[in-house]
């Protein structure tokens, strides 16, 4: 701090970060962030927000999508610009979508690089090294590109920036059932970053 | 002065031959080529001369013959056998015994003439101007002052299609990658230069290896946008070379690239940042190798009701819209569906689900959502689907395929 309080009194501003806004907070450029939660807790109904808001602004999304498991549909009725998301179908092969975003994002010129481990093995995650991560935020560091990931847990640890975990709340469902609609889910996110948490609901409907 | 070629069914030699003295050539048709020997003069020396050397270049037998005009010069080969000079000013009276058929022209305008008893190109000069327009129109005028030899015209210059190939013989085989890329490298510099210089890039790259005791091997990429770079292909030739290598050592290479126009872009100072194209295939066809081509690509929703229809393009940009933060539910697909047990209600209400996924008691549920389609073809598809809250696992859609009675997990809405 002091440091930078003489650095201020030479002229030198600090750096501000980057960010993009969603609905779980501001999603910081050229970092980690990690989106954890159980089956049906509101991870893709978030990632899928993050790619439309990005889309929409012309930017150029990566999607590497360990599980085949990206719906096409869902994603354009989100607002998703699928022209603009290059999606890479990785087969069940975790280290595979690992290389495509390290390369990706060795690439630069994309605004979101999101690597889907949603429904990947938990076994195969936590076997990924932390080297791994932090190579990938190297990967991203200084550019303009946010790094993302969607898993059941938080695995990166210390090389993610911002850690957002989600918990389902509640269903909704509308009309008569049987022959009623499936309306949303309400979701609570807890989003953790610098060590200090901050909790947001929202909910996600169809 | 114009030199012309005559020579039916060796129209190649024709062209060759006219290339070595002129680049500024006429196809006429398919057996006559004109081209202009004007300064050759000052290297050969009098048209006797220049008529020699290119007899003797050509090396066939052929009609020749040197005008000061090209129609004058056209009509002297056709009409005359061996080589011809016809010396500036005389060209109607060298011109007047040729047969009036040499002449071209409508079927009507031949018949009128041969009514009339016009049989060559010096009775037909030797008609009144005035009354051969008035009877026959311009055609006849146009025609008339070409029988006259007076007809002075520009060239209508043969431009060769621009082919950008190269080829190499070895002389002993190659069976190693490296030193393959090593060649390619220069033949492939040696055409992005080529194409440079004819102010080109390239979108397709064909390469065709003839190979010892075995079928050829091609390669043909396809880029998405122009691009003139000679590494960026090279890279994306080794890459293919890795994934997809010959069988066997290679003995002679053949390497095209298609031109089109170059690439043009605007940059705006506050368009966001998009990924550099030449980079970006480069990258891609790394990750093509990695996980295979089909499954690589922006996907794009086909015109079709058959759920979890879907081809993959390539990426191209949008305009900018503005989208709500709220998160839509979305569903997470499994692919391919988990096979699934379900017990229902009398009913008929999924009241327990039995799937790979886990197993539970269905909480909430709404359907079914029956959809049919393709019945007129042998693909018909007909399912009823469910959303479904099982109990400790999630929201799940599954679906009971009707036309083989099995039910499924579809995938979970996240």
């Amino acid at each position: 701090m002091a440091i930078w309080t003489m650095a201020e009194s030479l002229g030198f501003r600090k750096r501000t970060e980057e960010t993009f806004p969603s609905i779980a907070g501001d999603i910081p450029r050229g970092a980690l962030t990690e989106i954890a939660g159980p089956v049906s807790s509101g991870r893709t109904s978030l990632l899928h927000s993050l790619l439309a808001g990005m889309t929409s602004r012309q930017e150029y999304c990566a999607l590497l999508d360990a599980e085949n498991t990206f719906h096409p549909e869902s994603a354009a009725a989100s607002g998703v610009r699928l022209s603009q998301v290059l999606w890479v179908r990785c087969g069940g092969n975790v280290e595979h979508a690992l290389k495509a975003a390290d390369m990706l994002a060795q690439g630069g010129g994309f605004g979101l690089v999101a690597i889907d481990l949603g429904d990947s093995p938990e076994r195969a995650v936590r076997r990924i090294p932390l080297a791994a991560w932090f190579r990938m935020r190297h990967g991203v560091e200084n550019t303009r590109t946010a790094l993302v990931t969607v898993a059941r847990a938080i695995h990166a640890r210390s090389c993610s920036a911002l850690k957002v975990e989600l918990d389902r709340k509640h269903t909704f469902w509308r009309g008569q059932l049987p022959g009623g609609l499936l309306n949303g889910i309400e979701v609570a996110a807890h989003c953790t970053r610098n060590h200090q948490t901050q909790e947001h609901v929202f909910t996600a409907r169809r | 002065m114009f030199a012309c070629l005559h020579a039916p069914g060796n129209l190649a030699l024709l062209l060759e031959c006219a290339g070595h003295f002129s680049p500024l050539m006429e196809e006429t048709s398919p057996d006559t080529v004109v081209f202009d020997v004007r300064g050759l003069r000052r290297m050969f020396g009098a048209e006797e001369q220049i008529a020699a050397a290119i007899a003797r270049r050509l090396g066939i037998k052929a009609h020749l013959a040197l005008a000061a005009n090209p129609d004058a010069a056209v009509h002297a080969a056709r009409g005359f056998s061996g080589t011809t000079i016809v010396p500036v000013g005389r060209e109607a009276a060298m011109l007047a015994p040729l047969p009036l058929y040499l002449l071209g022209g409508s079927s009507e305008f031949a018949r009128n003439l041969d009514l009339w008893g016009i049989r060559t190109f010096g009775e037909f000069a030797a008609l009144p101007p005035l009354g051969v327009v008035a009877r026959l129109g311009e055609e006849g005028d146009q025609l008339q002052r070409q029988a006259s030899g007076a007809v002075q015209r520009q060239l209508r210059l043969r431009v060769d299609p621009l082919v950008f190939r190269e080829e190499r013989e070895l002389e002993d085989s190659i069976d190693l990658l490296e030193p393959l890329l090593f060649l390619l490298s220069q033949m492939l510099h040696d055409v992005c230069e080529r194409l440079r210089f004819h102010g080109r890039a390239t979108n397709e790259l064909r390469l065709r290896l003839k190979l010892e005791r075995a079928a050829d091997y091609t390669a043909t990429l396809s880029l998405p946008v122009p691009m003139l770079n000679a590494k960026v292909l090279l890279k994306l030739l080794h890459l293919e070379l890795t994934g997809r290598p010959p069988q066997a050592p290679a003995e002679r290479l053949y390497l095209e690239l298609v031109p089109v126009e170059p690439r043009t872009t605007q940059h705006g100072l506050f368009l966001p940042a998009a990924p550099e194209p030449e980079k970006l295939e480069i990258t891609l066809a790394r990750i093509r190798g990695l996980v295979g081509a089909a499954n690589v690509g922006a996907p794009e929703i086909l015109d079709t009701h058959r759920p979890d229809t879907f081809r993959m393009s390539m990426l191209t940009g949008s305009k900018e819209t503005n989208v709500p933060l709220c998160p839509k539910l979305v569903l997470r697909r499994f692919r391919p569906p988990h096979p699934a047990k379900v017990w229902c209600t009398e009913q008929g209400k999924p009241a327990r689900v039995f799937s790979p996924v886990g197993n539970g008691t269905v909480l909430t549920c709404a359907g079914p959502w029956h959809i049919a389609g393709d019945w007129w073809t042998a693909e018909a598809w007909d399912r009823q689907e469910w959303d479904v809250e099982i109990s400790k696992l999630g929201v799940f859609r599954i679906s009971r395929d009707n036309l083989r009675g099995v039910w499924a997990l579809d995938g979970n809405y996240d």
